[in-house]
């Protein structure tokens, strides 16, 4: 039973991890990452997702409390935080992320402001279906190792 | 009495990046006769890793960490040169980040240059440089640049070529 468990949530684990590479949520970075995860880094990943939602969250509040104030002009900061934002989705794999970033991008380098508004919802909605689907990942990962007697700090 | 045997084979995965340092040799001169003594020294892969964004330094850290060298870690580009400034630092590799606070990848690395620091400086660019950022980049004294994100793949190369030399 405890076999048929485990690779129960082993298959939920690769529905899922399949579903968002054919969503294009994830690219092949995110491969990268699991392959520098073993026994002696066996929580690798995880610390990794979990910088990145770190960053992230102040980069997005960053990029919002510049953008609400109507006196808003410093597109260049805009910038920064997008190239921060861009580089880091990239490094682990957040393609879709990354991909509207850029687009975001293109609109603070035309001083676009509400473009930059529009792309900001977006990012901030793709972030959030991301972070929804790590979680989600991370949860099935978390019964799988239970299901199979590992127990590591998470 | 029936002695019953078990047979265990254990495989060991053995990380091949270990860099020779130069061979000491001691010289001895006793008369006609000259005895030479070298002593070869083995160490691991040592790097710096200097990047102000914790993501990638936990991933550059780790890449490092799985082909068997260790590192070290500056947040930005001024504390790189504060580990140099005794003489004592001593990296096969460095990995500099172009975007930094304080001190950034072009200053840093024109700094560790007239420092005299002789270590293999490879640039870590964003696809958002330009060409004539990369090539500013390059011409403050790099050894290599690569483009984030970086991988096992991409750096392998290069600590081989840093072996064979």
């Amino acid at each position: 039973m405890l076999g048929l468990g485990v690779d129960r949530l082993q298959a939920d684990i690769n529905r899922l991890l399949t579903s968002l590479f054919h969503q294009g949520v994830l690219d092949e970075q995110f491969l990268q990452l699991q392959q520098l995860q073993d026994d002696t880094s066996p929580t690798f990943v995880y610390d990794v997702i979990n910088i990145y939602f770190d960053e992230s969250e102040k980069l997005l509040r960053n990029l919002r409390l510049l953008l609400v104030d109507r006196e808003f002009s410093d597109y260049k900061k805009i910038g920064l935080h997008l190239n921060q934002l861009v580089g880091s989705s990239s490094s682990i794999g957040a393609r879709r992320v990354r991909n509207v970033c850029v687009a975001f991008r293109s609109a603070s380098e035309l001083n676009n402001r509400p473009g930059c508004l529009r792309g900001l919802e977006v990012v901030e909605h793709e972030y959030h279906y991301l972070k929804n689907m790590m979680h989600e990942l991370f949860q099935l990962e978390q019964q799988r190792l239970l299901a199979a007697g590992v127990r590591y700090p998470m | 009495v029936y002695v019953r045997r078990t047979q265990f084979t254990i495989f060991f995965r053995i990380q091949n990046h270990c860099l020779k340092t130069k061979s000491k040799m001691a010289t001895k001169s006793t008369g006609d006769i000259e005895k030479t003594k070298s002593i070869e020294m083995k160490k691991k892969l040592n790097v710096l890793i200097v990047d102000d964004d914790p993501l990638n330094l936990k991933i550059h850290e780790r890449i490092i960490k799985t082909i068997g060298g260790i590192s070290q870690m500056a947040k930005n580009g001024e504390e790189a040169v504060i580990i140099h400034r005794d003489g004592r630092a001593s990296f096969d590799l460095i990995l500099m980040d172009k975007e930094m606070p304080e001190r950034d990848g072009v200053s840093t690395t024109k700094k560790l240059r007239e420092m005299k620091v002789t270590s293999m400086i490879v640039g870590v660019t964003s696809l958002a440089d330009r060409e004539e950022e990369r090539r500013a980049f390059m011409e403050a004294g790099l050894n290599h640049c690569l483009a984030k994100p970086l991988t096992k793949e991409k750096i392998l190369p290069l600590i081989n070529h840093l072996m064979d030399a």
